[in-house]
């Protein structure tokens, strides 16, 4: 049984290094590469904003503040000071975990809407700041950022790499990074999950109390778990810094982060594989309505309802759920 | 000999009510010590107390010789207290044996590190919690739940899945808060013998209860409480005789 449950866990993680390899045989331009990459970049953000909101039942309504803070962090590290690019991401990240630990401590005492609220500020606070440090930021022009190196060797999406022998683009080494960038985000997600620290942290969702008289320090586990997804924010915020090359005070913005939650929500919240195809949907959707622009944030609103209402238990859940009643109804007419 | 838990003069007021008022009493290990009363007087919220979810007005509880004060739930699980409730608290977004497993908590080892690389002294660790609430879950009765989810469970096999969560803590003394409600004349039957193999083991069992049958036939001790305040403590066969006891239940 129990490896049975194994291997099915690391079945999902195959299926989607499957698809990430196959795909670029349907991608025809460096458009298609740059929304995939983004796309990439995203989903790892959900699967660790995911953790806190699927799994520890905890909401954030000021994810993209983390994400904001990563990506300018980067951005001002290597762009202002020449820092080199990986040692910016991690100085950047320890700094968002110690944010998110501090702001967390209190914030997370709190219950369902002032949850939500706590962390709404949280966000807004840091797009304050980050619109209004001019001479850090560039305030809300944004600014440019240096394209990520390792150890002197650039990857810039404009640039010419070789791989194995194999010539291919900027994009595509993009591309590339970020999928295995995503695929190591995942694996650490459902590892977490799998362990006894996740178990800690779904009891917190399922009945705090319950776990707290076998011993859980819910206190502990939830500002654990809050960190750990402000890291993940923080890291990919960092690496679409570099990837875009440009950053504005929107990548720390309240839209963002409702986008972040939409994506969770229209997913499946609690189900790592449904996140990432809730971030996938939610990327195209634009790309599809591009016409309706102005109306981005009230299609967003209206996923969300009627997402709440229809299919509470998310996207992949849902229609797994379907797939596997059909297939057991056949299953079950032939026998 | 020291108790194993111990109240003295346990007060508890909600705004003017006094739900439970100058409590004193001690339980020693290994008994089975039963707190009855009619509804209302108080059990649940005796419970609460003692198992840090409440913080009383007044008064302290002491286990192994140490005080209690300012001790948080999982704190006091560390010390071995662990219990069931009335309205039971199952985590019904996992497996049944997740749920047991969860009381496995503070005997596992693993650290972030360990857990995010899924490294092979993480998944000894797993292997021996799964095997050991398999077992647990078989001992309170409901082995065949193993691989189901926990919102498959009915309702009596919830109950004992609860208990076995509490047994995975390996608890020095455990709180049952009315683990007979709602179960029929048979599984309550069974319930009266799960609770004698755990006292038979050792562990200390402090119980809430209406079922007077199955009060009476396994409890050492018994603590009567009416209106939050103590009526009367002593054996079974001094609580059936006491005048008081018989006037506040029969009516007399």
């Amino acid at each position: 049984m129990l490896n049975r449950f194994m291997q099915s866990r690391l079945r999902g993680l195959m299926i989607l290094a499957l698809i990430l390899i196959i795909l670029p045989a349907f991608l025809g331009n460096p458009f298609h590469y740059e929304l995939v990459t983004q796309m990439a970049i995203i989903a790892a953000t959900v699967v660790g904003l995911n953790l806190l909101v699927g799994f520890a039942g905890q909401i954030s309504l000021g994810h993209a503040g983390f994400f904001g803070l990563g990506a300018y962090f980067s951005g001002i590290a290597t762009g202002t000071y020449g820092w080199p690019s990986v040692p910016a991401l991690l100085v950047g990240a320890i700094l968002v975990a110690l944010i998110a630990w501090i702001v967390g401590r209190p914030i997370l005492r709190l219950k369902g809407h002032y949850l939500s609220m706590a962390t709404l500020a949280v966000g807004f606070i840091i797009a304050i700041i980050l619109n209004n440090e001019r001479a850090l930021t560039g305030g809300p022009d944004g600014m440019p950022v240096p394209a990520f190196e390792v150890f002197g060797w650039e990857l810039s999406a404009f640039g010419r790499y070789s791989l194995f022998g194999l010539e291919i683009e900027g994009f595509q080494a993009w591309y590339i990074f970020a999928s295995v960038v995503l695929l190591v985000a995942v694996w650490f997600a459902l590892n977490l999950i799998e362990s006894p620290i996740g178990r800690a942290l779904r009891s917190v969702h399922g009945s705090e109390v319950a776990a707290s008289v076998v011993g859980v320090n819910t206190a502990k586990y939830k500002s654990l778990v809050f960190v750990i997804s402000a890291i993940y924010a923080s890291l990919m915020g960092g690496l679409y810094a570099h990837f875009q090359g440009f950053i504005t005070p929107a990548v720390a913005s309240f839209e963002f982060s409702i986008l972040f939650i939409t994506m969770v929500v229209l997913g499946g919240m609690g189900s790592t594989f449904g996140v990432i195809l809730g971030a996938v949907v939610l990327k195209l959707l634009p790309q599809v309505l591009a016409d309706f622009q102005e109306l981005e944030t009230v299609m967003f609103g209206l996923i969300l309802m009627l997402t709440m209402i229809f299919m509470p238990k998310g996207l992949l859940p849902t229609l797994t759920a379907i797939v596997s009643k059909r297939m057991r109804k056949k299953a079950g007419g032939e026998a | 000999m020291t108790a194993l838990v111990e109240v003295k003069g346990l007060d508890k007021a909600f705004g003017g009510v006094h739900a439970v008022e100058g409590v004193s009493f001690a339980v020693e290990a290994g008994q089975v010590y039963s707190v009855i009363g009619p509804n209302g007087a108080g059990k649940t919220t005796l419970f609460n107390l003692i198992t840090g979810l409440y913080i009383p007005t007044k008064g302290e509880i002491l286990l192994n010789g140490e005080s209690t004060a300012r001790l948080e739930p999982n704190q006091l699980a560390e010390r071995g207290m662990c219990r069931t409730f009335q309205q039971m608290q199952i985590c019904m977004n996992m497996t049944a044996i997740e749920n047991v497993m969860l009381g496995r908590h503070l005997q596992l080892k693993s650290n972030l590190f360990t857990t995010l690389f899924r490294l092979p002294a993480l998944r000894r660790d797993e292997e021996s919690a799964y095997k050991r609430a398999a077992e647990l879950m078989e001992y309170v009765g409901c082995g065949e739940y193993v691989g189901a989810e926990a919102s498959a469970m009915s309702y009596g096999a919830l109950k004992r899945l609860e208990i076995a969560r509490a047994l995975a803590a390996d608890p020095k003394v455990i709180l049952l808060d009315e683990p007979a409600a709602g179960l029929n004349a048979t599984e309550t039957a069974a319930l009266e013998d799960l609770i004698r193999k755990i006292a038979d083991q050792g562990v200390t069992v402090m119980l809430v209860e209406h079922d007077m049958k199955l009060v009476m036939g396994i409890s050492d001790r018994l603590l009567v409480l009416n209106y939050g305040r103590v009526l009367a403590e002593g054996t079974p066969e001094e609580i059936r005789q006491n005048p008081d006891v018989i006037a506040a239940y029969l009516g007399g």
